[in-house]
Parts: C-alpha cells; sequence; structure tokens
C-alpha cells in the first residue's frame, strides 16, 4: 500500500502539480467565477497548443541527451514562410505541408551538424538561433507578412467563439501527443532514443546507428516546430518574424517540469504535456488575477526550479 | 588484542525494508592491514559508507582510538582521521596531479594558493608512495588509471589518516602496480596507519592482510588471522557452500578458425598483432594494462580504426567494420567499463539486454514487449541475476548481476564469437564462478571466446590458448600447458 502510494507520486508528480495550480487559482475572490469554467479552460487548451507540439519534438531531443535552442527563430521563420506562401495563392494544405517540411529543414541542418560536425548541440542550435531569426527577418523584408486571408486562420479558434467545441489545433495535438508517446514508448525508433540519451557510448558498442539516430531526432522534431509555426501563424493571422521570441526555453521548461532529465535518457510525453498545461494555467490565471507580466515571469521561473528539486527529492527516495 | 584502534560493534543499517546490515562488529588494531571479505551485496559497501560518515548507523557503536566515533559526513570523517579511496576513481581529471592531490586542503597565505609549500607536500605524499617522479603538472586526466589512483592515494595521506579505507584497489591494476601498491601498504602499515582492505582477489588479501573479517548478508559471519585461515575456508564462509572448483573445464574440441586478425595495428596504442581463434576455442589476452588489449579487441569489433593489417571473421564479407555490422556478423563485445561504455544504468534490465535486436521482436519497428520480456526473464533467470523484474532499473543491481545482464545480451543476440574484456573485473565470487562455468561452455558448444584479463590465475585456469601482450604488440600465443605465471609476467613486461 505504502508502496503503492510512493509509484503514485513518483508517476504522477507533475499531474499532481498541474491539480495545485489549478486549486491555486480556484478559490481566491477575484478568478473564482470564471477560472473554473468550460470557456476557460478551452482558452487554456488553445494557448497551450503551440507550445505543447513545440514540446513533444523537444522530448525527442531531450530524453536523446540533446537540446535545440533554435525553436522560436525556427517557429518564426515557418510562420513567415507560410504568410509567404498563402501571399503567392497556395492552398491551404500544400501551405501546411511546405511550412511543416521547412521546419523539418531546419531540423536537418540542425542534426547533420551535430551529428556530421561532432559538436555539441547546444552550441550549433544557439547558432541556428540566430541563423533562423536573421533569415525569418530577411525573408519578411524586416517587416509583418499581411495576407488577405485563409482558411488556416481558423485552425486555432472556433467559427462561434462562445460553442463548445474545441479548435482544430487542439485536437491535432493531441492526437499527436498521443502517438509521440507511443512512438517513444513502444517502438524501436523510440527505445533507442532512450538509448542514444542515456549511454550513447553503449548505443554505439550495441551497433546503433548513433550519427543517422541523432540527425533523424532532430529532423522529426523540426517537423513539429514547422508545425507550431504553422500554429502560430494561425494565430496571429500574419507572418511575424519576431515572434517566440525566447519561447524555445517555454518549452525546455515544459520538458523538464514534466520529468525529462537534461543529461537524458529520461522523459515522457504525458510528463511534458502537464509541464506545457502548468505553464499555460500559470500564466492564464496570473492575468486573470490581474497580476502585472513581470510577476508571472517571476512565479514561472521559480515553479521551474521548484519542480525540477520536488522532482529530485522524489527520485532521490525512490532511489533508497 | 588489547590495542584497539577502530572498534565496531552490532552495527545496523536499513534503507526502507532492505536490512543491509544487520549486525556487523569489527576490531582493528594500530599498523594493522584488515581485509574485509564478502560477496557483492553482502554489505561491504553500505559498511563503507557508515564508516566515512555518508550514511548514519541506525543501531551499534563505532570507536576511535577509545572514543566515540560519529562521522558527520566524509569531511568530518576525514578530519577525524579516516579516509577512504573509493574503487571508482573521484579526480577532477582537467587539474593538474598537484591540485588533485591537495583539493580541499590547499596550502595558502589569504587565499593565495602557495605555489611551494602544495609542491612540497603533493612531493611528501607521493614520497610516501614510491612515486617521487610523478609530474604534477600534467592533468590528472593524462595519467594512466594506476597512476590517478596513485593520486588519489596520495591525497588520502595528505592529512594523515589513522585508518585508511580502500575498496578494490586493484581491479585497474597489472600485477606490476599491485606489487607497488603492496608495498606502499606496507609501508603505511609500518608507520603505524590501520588499513582496511576490500578486495574479490583472495590470494591477495591473504598475501597482504595480517587479519581479516568476511561478512556475509550484512553480519560478520567470521574474522581471524589471515596466516591460519585456508582460502576453502574464507570462500565456504562468504558463499556458505563449497567452490571446489573455480575454473571448470568442459570438453571442448576447437574447430574451424573463425576470427583471423592478421597483422593489425591501429590507434592509439595497437602496433601489431596477428591470431587465429578457432569455433570452441577460448583464447585468453594476457599483457600489461596500456598494452593494448583492449585496443586490440576494440578494433576487431570496429570501435576503433584498424589502420593496419586485416581482421578476418569467417564467412564475413572483408571491409570496413563497425560494431553494427560486428553484431549483424555474430560478433559481440564486452566493454571492461560497465558503468560507462557497458550499461544504460537508469534504463531496465529488459532493454540493457536486448538492445543490439530490439527490431527482433516487432514487426515494422514496433516493439512486442511481452515477447522482449520474455526473452530477458530468460537469461535472468538462467543466469540467475537477483532483480525484481526485468523492468527494474538496471542500476539499482550488484556489481555481479549487472554484469550477468551485459554479457546475457551477447548470449541473447546471439553471439559466435564472444569478445570479452576483464569479463570479471569487481565482482564476486559467487558470480565469478558462475561466468567461468558459462565462458566454458560457450566453448563447449562451438563459440569462440576471447577474454583479456590482468588476472593470470584467472586466464591459466580458463583459457585453451594464451597470448601475451606488451607495448602494442602481440608477441607469444602459445597453448595453455606451455605457460605459467612467471613467463607470462617476463614477457608482458617485455623482460623475457
Amino acid at each position: 500500500m505504502k508502496k503503492n502510494l510512493k509509484t503514485i507520486l513518483a508517476k504522477g508528480g507533475p499531474f499532481i502539480g498541474l491539480i495545485l495550480v489549478i486549486v491555486l487559482f480556484a478559490i481566491p475572490g477575484e478568478t473564482r467565477e470564471f477560472f473554473l469554467t468550460y470557456n476557460n479552460f478551452k482558452i487554456i487548451f488553445t494557448q497551450t497548443v503551440i507550445v505543447a507540439i513545440g514540446a513533444l519534438g523537444m522530448t525527442l531531443i531531450i530524453v536523446s541527451g540533446g537540446i535545440d535552442l533554435s525553436v522560436g527563430s525556427t517557429i518564426a521563420l515557418t510562420s513567415v514562410v507560410g504568410a509567404l506562401l498563402i501571399q503567392h495563392g497556395w492552398g491551404p494544405m500544400p501551405v501546411l505541408i511546405a511550412v511543416v517540411a521547412s521546419g523539418g529543414l531546419i531540423g536537418l541542418l540542425n542534426g547533420a551538424a551535430i551529428a556530421g560536425l561532432r559538436m555539441t548541440p547546444f552550441i550549433i542550435t544557439l547558432g541556428t538561433l540566430g541563423v533562423a531569426r536573421g533569415g525569418a527577418k530577411w525573408l519578411a523584408d524586416n517587416q509583418t507578412v499581411n495576407y488577405d486571408g485563409s482558411p488556416i486562420n481558423g485552425w486555432m479558434t472556433t467559427a462561434d467563439p462562445f460553442s463548445h467545441a474545441l479548435p482544430a489545433g487542439v485536437w491535432v495535438a493531441i492526437g499527436l501527443a498521443i502517438l509521440t508517446s507511443l512512438l517513444l514508448r513502444n517502438t524501436v525508433f523510440g527505445r533507442h532514443v532512450f538509448a542514444l540519451g542515456s549511454n550513447e557510448a553503449t548505443a554505439r558498442l550495441c551497433g546503433i546507428p548513433t550519427t543517422r539516430l541523432k540527425v533523424f531526432i532532430y529532423v522529426i522534431a523540426g517537423l513539429f516546430f514547422g508545425l507550431a509555426g504553422l500554429f502560430q501563424l494561425s494565430r496571429l493571422r500574419q507572418g511575424d518574424p519576431t515572434v517566440a521570441v525566447g519561447l524555445e526555453l517555454d518549452i525546455i521548461a515544459s520538458v523538464i517540469i514534466g520529468g525529462a532529465s537534461l543529461s537524458g535518457g529520461v522523459g515522457t510525453i504525458l510528463g511534458s504535456m502537464i509541464g506545457a498545461l502548468i505553464m499555460a494555467v500559470l500564466r492564464n490565471g496570473s492575468q486573470q488575477m490581474g497580476w502585472p507580466t513581470y510577476f508571472q515571469e517571476i512565479i514561472i521561473g521559480l515553479v521551474i526550479i521548484v519542480a525540477v528539486f520536488l522532482d529530485r527529492l522524489r527520485q532521490g527516495r525512490a532511489a533508497a | 588484542m588489547s590495542d584497539v584502534r577502530l572498534r565496531l560493534t552490532g552495527i545496523q543499517k536499513s534503507f526502507g525494508a532492505t536490512r543491509a546490515l544487520k549486525s556487523v562488529s569489527l576490531a582493528i588494531a594500530p599498523g594493522e592491514v584488515h581485509a574485509l571479505i564478502g560477496e557483492n551485496g553482502a554489505g561491504k559497501s553500505t559498511l563503507m559508507k557508515v564508516l566515512s560518515g555518508a550514511h548514519a548507523a541506525d543501531a551499534g557503536t563505532m570507536e576511535l582510538g577509545g572514543a566515540p566515533y560519529l562521522p558527520e559526513n566524509p569531511h568530518d570523517a576525514r578530519l577525524k582521521g579516516v579516509a577512504m579511496i573509493y574503487q571508482e576513481l573521484n579526480l577532477a581529471l582537467h587539474l593538474s596531479a598537484q591540485e588533485n592531490i591537495l583539493l580541499g586542503a590547499e596550502s595558502a597565505n589569504l587565499g593565495w594558493v602557495d605555489g611551494r609549500a602544495s609542491r612540497d607536500r603533493a612531493r611528501a605524499a607521493l614520497a610516501l608512495l614510491g612515486h617521487e617522479t610523478l609530474d604534477l603538472a600534467q592533468p590528472a586526466g593524462a595519467f594512466s588509471i594506476a597512476e590517478q589512483q596513485v593520486i588519489e592515494i596520495a591525497r588520502a595521506l595528505l592529512i594523515q589518516p589513522q585508518v585508511l579505507i580502500m575498496d578494490e584497489p586493484t581491479s585497474s591494476l597489472t600485477q606490476a602496480d599491485t606489487e607497488k601498491l603492496f608495498a606502499t601498504i606496507g609501508r603505511l602499515r609500518a608507520s603505524g596507519v590501520s588499513v582496511i582492505y576490500i578486495s574479490h582477489f583472495l590470494e591477495e588479501c591473504r598475501h597482504i592482510a595480517d587479519r581479516y573479517t568476511v561478512l556475509k548478508d550484512g553480519e560478520t559471519v567470521g574474522s581471524g588471522e589471515m596466516k591460519d585461515a585456508s582460502l576453502d575456508h574464507i570462500v565456504t564462509l562468504m558463499t556458505g557452500r563449497e567452490v571446489k572448483d573455480l575454473y571448470p573445464r568442459t570438453a571442448h574440441a576447437p574447430g574451424r578458425v573463425v576470427l583471423e586478425v592478421k597483422s593489425a595495428g591501429g590507434a592509439p596504442r595497437l602496433k601489431r598483432a596477428s591470431l587465429q581463434v578457432k569455433a570452441g576455442e577460448i583464447f585468453g589476452l594476457a599483457g600489461l594494462i596500456g598494452a593494448g588489449r583492449t585496443d586490440l579487441l576494440r578494433t576487431v569489433f570496429g570501435l576503433d580504426d584498424l589502420e593496419a593489417g586485416e581482421v578476418c571473421i569467417l564467412d564475413a564479407p572483408a571491409g570496413a567494420a563497425s560494431p553494427r555490422s560486428r553484431w549483424a556478423q555474430g560478433v559481440g563485445f564486452l566493454s571492461e567499463n560497465r558503468k560507462e561504455e557497458g550499461l544504460m544504468l537508469n534504463q531496465s534490465i529488459a532493454d540493457n539486454l536486448t538492445l543490439t535486436k530490439m527490431e527482433c521482436f516487432g514487426r515494422l519497428g514496433w516493439i512486442g514487449r511481452g515477447r522482449q520480456q520474455q526473452a530477458a526473464q530468460r537469461w535472468v533467470g538462467e543466469l540467475r541475476v537477483k532483480c525484481r523484474d526485468t523492468a527494474q532499473c538496471i542500476g539499482e543491481l550488484s556489481g555481479g548481476n549487472q554484469q550477468k545482464v551485459a554479457l546475457a545480451r551477447l548470449l541473447e543476440h546471439p553471439a559466435r564469437i564472444f569478445l570479452l574484456d576483464e569479463p570479471t573485473r569487481g565482482i564476486d565470487v559467487g558470480s565469478k564462478a558462475q561466468i567461468y562455468q558459462l565462458v566454458s561452455e560457450l566453448a563447449a558448444a562451438g563459440k569462440a571466446v576471447v577474454v583479456v584479463s590482468s588476472y593470470l590465475p584467472e586466464l591459466l585456469g580458463l583459457c585453451d590458448t594464451i597470448g601475451v601482450m606488451c607495448r602494442g604488440e602481440l608477441s607469444a600465443v602459445r597453448p595453455r600447458a606451455e605457460w605459467n605465471e612467471p613467463d607470462i609476467i617476463r614477457v608482458a613486461t617485455g623482460s623475457a
């Protein structure tokens, strides 16, 4: 019985955190009225989509022992690409494919440089952070890219804002989360990702093609980041090359709050998704409390530290 | 024994429901070398952690020099005179040898490091160990493992400990370095330091220790004068059973040559090696650490590049090799470095065991978890791996059990050529005997086995053919019957 409790704590840590945060905002008088309503959660879910899809790719990368700092720039660049293509009269499906593929292309560049040049992911993606941001501004001629309208604009909202239906983006994020979770847990590729992150030397010794695997991981993650860029475009209804600055840090934080280890080999998709939700609930709740943005930033920063600290405590207990 | 430096009485320690130490008692005189013997999991490590202040005992008393000894943490224990040398070296590899020796005890004036005083103290500690000539300015990472260990011992000696604990100090040393270490321990003994010596090498314990204590399942099951005890008696105490024949010899008749290495050379230490291994043959590679034995295995396996010569595997195309192609050809490799290379410590037993062939348990990239668990379960049962289930994290197992899983990876694959680098390093006698048995059975079943070992009785007991390497060259290959220990040492040290 005692052991069961421990397992629940160990596996459900992030989930308990999420409930705590929700309860925190459900109690005060200022927010009680609206916070726990369906409509508010619809807003929270919609606000989580971009970070959540980014966190899917980031979980793959972090579990494999890597990191990607260029996500915010990749999202800006791919959303500008999408806006330009819509301007040129492309339909929604070709735009979707092209935007996602351009994300994959940036992932390919990252992965090839990391695996081929044997450089640390931190340095390479710090470089592409600048390259992609500059590229986005160049493509967009240093201004926002406007277009007359596209069905893509409707993917992050519902036609009737008061309807109970969730926007398409939320369903896409949920579906992809389930798929990616299965991919990580139950496929050879997924277990090889864990092997690479847990001990690269062992992976090499056991004949896993580590170079190819690394490239592959960054390409798949890049596809996710491209998709996040598409939803960014859908949300803003224009291509903005200065959007999503620093978003990679929110995404990394979601994955870490979700229980992944920056040294690799540990992490779950469910955890990362809950991590992303915790961040979104904190933002949403703070806004409703009327807290200034700097206060939100401080709170989220502290939550990251506390979450990782609690995680370490929990694992220390479990090991002893 | 009237004069006691350190006395432990009735020490107990539990972790949750696990009683790691049930009742341990131990007494050591000044200037005594005391061997602490026991299988992996007998509680030696826990006892050492209690002694060195890393854990607090639940019950029992400890006395040092007649006064109660209650260390709060390892640093406190060190200040009170109990220093510990861990099996895994604790060096800052980027810092110089001198900085490592003085770490935490720097000579300083108002925060400024006093260069000359530091150097003198480091030199003095090294002189005590007979290593005056070590280059103090070199980064620790540039030294061999044996030299790194000397640096670590020098650090412990700096504060003039009353009790020095050494955990498996010779597990990565060659015979020559071991002799040097024994000379060092002799000097420590003469200067009145009490040494607790933990080792799986019983002959070594017999050679160096004055008295011994045997632990089994967290209890002291025997102790006494080393000169009165026979090895068989100690092994019986440790295991609770008699290990009559450590090296079983199943009949095996070598067949065709399955692995041939022709004048192989490669980075960094392999200069020139030729050998032939037949199916059903156990081929031993002896030599000093750094002689290129590990490099030879790694080059054969495609982990290091072959720069000269040829490696031929029967029924496999010639050409550049990678670990991936070698596994596909039925060649398996067991790393000497279980923790850093051999295993993924924070992953499950099942994943570790089946990492080379996960795609075989399902279709289209999907893993059939049931079949994977079943395969792992089979070996866990067959090799008697002590664990909860195959989903347990491998880092939680003892060294011997981890090694069995690492070996099971080759069995499950299945390999037909086994390249085993120090297969019994740092594991208990029971597991060792099991691994010897297994290797012998493999040969009987027609597998080719290459064993690298620094432990000569093991090679002489187990192998059909032994080759000795010296300075990157494999000079002498002969049937086992034509070798004895002194001969091997002469060839290995280049004095033949």
